[in-house]
């Protein structure tokens, strides 16, 4: 048995509240160094907020962040990488000019070589930051956000408008710098991206952290059986006379069953045409929309 | 506080402003602009003279052979004479003050009018009475100033100095700033070692030395096109520039300090520079102004600035002679410098 290794980071009982607004309402959590933490949630759920707190970007309103056991210092932003959801660089330097000035802005620092090749920026070195593309600039913020070796990553939605090449190219150079012993934080909107790469997912609802643990421990708990979706024009009698729990999404209808062979039994003696049936094992969307809900958010 | 990481920040910015061709062509454009069009407008004509309308008269030229004016008045300095065809015409242009006076030339007892609420009319006026009058040189001695005169545009060339070294100080720094912080980029910065007062001190390095670097090569091309005078110590003006940049540079940083919202800081900038433009005597003295307004006048940084950089180019004053004016901006700098870092963020 291994024995328990001391947090990286702790966070604990973290409130950030603006005015009548309580962005983040108490949370707690721990991450064990070399590992991927994921923070899931709807729109509006307070893991940007969260986040940038914990970065030291804007002030918490009550409770504790500890870095290695300790209180953050100002050597902490010399330790951490960040890559922001929302952000822009100075709009006349080349991508060369600004991966130069922000190496300069540490002390010590990852070969720029490295990662021009490790963040594929090779091609646009020469170009300036206000003409690159979206997924470019994701590629840049990456960059800047590893050049100082950090040993503690956060990144706030990273694979946002990335095409599904890019995407991947992005989950392979997380799980690289993973492979290198490197603590990431990571929020997203994408159960793929969070189940692939995160070894501890919090998910977080009106600021609160509602459900917390390994991808596959939080579908344990909080879903069960088996889901067998049909297009929903397929069953002819109304919902509510359906024996099995069950519940419409896009236009299909998702009937959770505990066995298969007792579920399909159970439609077919219904009548129910099952030609364009789909059956699948509950996945962390699930676990997702069950925790958080199926309505839209602002 | 790292050297290093001020260095940084004052090339990066350096790089924005020589690499963003529209801004740094603008920069030197506009006072050569502004210079040459005072040049041509002013450049043969006398806009001080008082305008007087005879007619009957064919053409704008009169031909005063035939007049009954007395030659004295048809002889005074500062008059421009104008002819109209007939009363009605000239009345139409007195009505609208573009003549000061309007008199028919060949009756044989001068008729002449005159609007009552104009202070050019009632000059003329006198003029014109006192040229029915012989001369009497039993009141006084005349001396003149020939060769200490100072041209209007020398005058004005230190007002358009300072008023391109204000603008790019405000809203080089004010306005970028804030659009910085808006999209995100002080953020991105705050992430990293750089603390507010290395950000601060290289954005204030760096537009001092571009608002030095732009106000030579201003000068220098401006005074080969028109040799400005220039009386006093290029060095002494040099630092005394220095000064007001670092002072309007101040500003700028406190104005930009906090706020995301680049119509307000706009605004703001507007608000400041509007006044140093019309009561820090750019285009013209406040000489006969109410005391009020030299007053306030006296608390606009820019004020201080050109009253010394006059001193030197215009009257030859040293360093020593302008050091009140210096003393003031200095003193705006350190308060605006001060002021800013303490409320300066870089994301709210």
């Amino acid at each position: 048995m291994q024995p328990p290794t001391n947090p990286i980071l702790e966070v604990i009982n973290l409130v950030k509240r603006y005015r009548a607004v309580e962005a983040v309402a108490g949370i707690s959590f721990a991450i064990p160094p070399g590992t991927c933490f994921g923070l899931l949630g709807p729109n509006g759920a307070g893991k940007t907020t969260a986040m940038e707190v914990i970065e030291g970007i804007i002030p918490p309103t009550s409770g504790e962040i500890l870095f290695k056991g300790r209180r953050k210092t100002a050597s902490f932003r010399d330790e951490v990488g960040i890559q922001f959801q929302h952000t822009s660089l100075l709009e006349f330097l080349s991508v060369r000019d600004t991966l130069v000035i922000f190496r300069n802005l540490y002390r010590d620092t990852e070969s720029l070589e490295y990662l021009v090749e490790l963040c594929n920026l090779q091609e646009i070195l020469s170009n300036r930051n206000n003409r690159i593309s979206g997924g470019q600039a994701q590629r840049l913020m990456l960059a800047l956000a590893l050049l100082n070796k950090p040993t503690l990553l956060f990144l706030d939605e990273p694979s946002t408008g990335l095409d599904p090449q890019a995407r991947r190219h992005l989950w392979d150079i997380v799980r690289s710098i993973k492979g290198q012993g490197k603590t990431i934080v990571l929020t997203t909107h994408s159960m793929d991206e969070a189940e692939y790469l995160c070894d501890e997912i919090a998910i977080m609802d009106h600021g609160k952290i509602i459900a917390q643990g390994s991808p596959p421990e939080l579908v344990r708990r909080y879903c069960h059986g088996t889901i067998i979706s049909l297009p929903k024009d397929r069953v002819t009698i109304p919902l509510a006379q359906l024996p099995l729990p069950a519940r419409e999404v896009n236009g299909q209808l998702e009937i959770t069953v505990e066995r298969i062979d007792l579920g399909l039994e159970t439609l077919l003696g219904l009548n129910i045409d099952l030609s364009e049936m789909t059956v699948h094992s509950p996945d962390l969307e699930d676990v997702f929309l069950n925790l958080t809900g199926r309505k839209l958010r602002a | 506080m790292s050297w290093k990481r001020i260095w940084t920040m004052f090339k990066a910015r350096n790089y924005e402003f020589f690499r963003d061709t529209a801004a740094f062509g603008w920069n030197f454009l506009f006072p050569f602009l502004i210079i040459a069009g005072f040049a041509i407008v002013f450049g043969g004509r006398d806009f001080s003279a008082l305008k007087v309308g005879i007619f009957p008269s064919p053409g704008e030229q009169v031909d005063f052979r035939q007049s009954n004016l007395p030659a004295k008045f048809i002889k005074t300095e500062h008059l421009e004479f104008i002819g109209f065809p007939d009363l009605e015409s000239g009345l139409a242009k007195l009505k609208h003050h573009q003549i000061d006076f309007l008199v028919r030339h060949d009756s044989p007892k001068p008729q002449y009018w005159q609007l009552t609420s104009s202070p050019k009319g009632y000059l003329v006026e006198r003029l014109f009475e006192s040229s029915f009058v012989p001369d009497d040189h039993g009141f006084g001695s005349k001396e003149t100033l020939a060769g200490m005169e100072i041209r209007y545009i020398d005058w004005l060339f230190p007002g358009v100095l300072g008023m391109n070294m204000m603008f790019s100080a405000l809203w080089g720094v004010g306005y970028v700033i804030v659009r910085y912080r808006k999209n995100g980029a002080l953020k991105r910065l705050k992430a990293t070692p750089l603390t507010a007062f290395e950000y601060l001190t290289a954005q204030a390095l760096s537009r001092i030395f571009l608002l030095i670097f732009t106000l030579i090569v201003v000068f220098i091309g401006a005074d080969l096109l028109f040799s400005f005078r220039m009386a006093g110590s290029y060095l002494d003006l040099l630092i005394v520039f220095t000064l007001g940049g670092l002072s309007l540079t101040s500003i700028g940083l406190l104005v930009a300090s906090r706020g995301t919202s680049e119509d307000f800081t706009s605004g703001a900038l507007n608000f400041i520079s509007w006044p140093m433009m019309f009561l820090s005597e750019v285009w013209f003295s406040l000489e006969g102004a109410p005391q009020w307004v030299k007053s306030f006048a006296g608390l606009l940084p820019l004020t201080h600035l050109l009253r010394a950089a006059r001193k030197i180019m215009n009257d030859g004053a040293t360093l020593i002679q302008v050091s009140s004016e210096c003393l003031v901006l200095i003193g705006v700098t350190l308060a605006c410098l001060v002021l800013g870092a303490t409320l300066f963020s870089w994301n709210e």
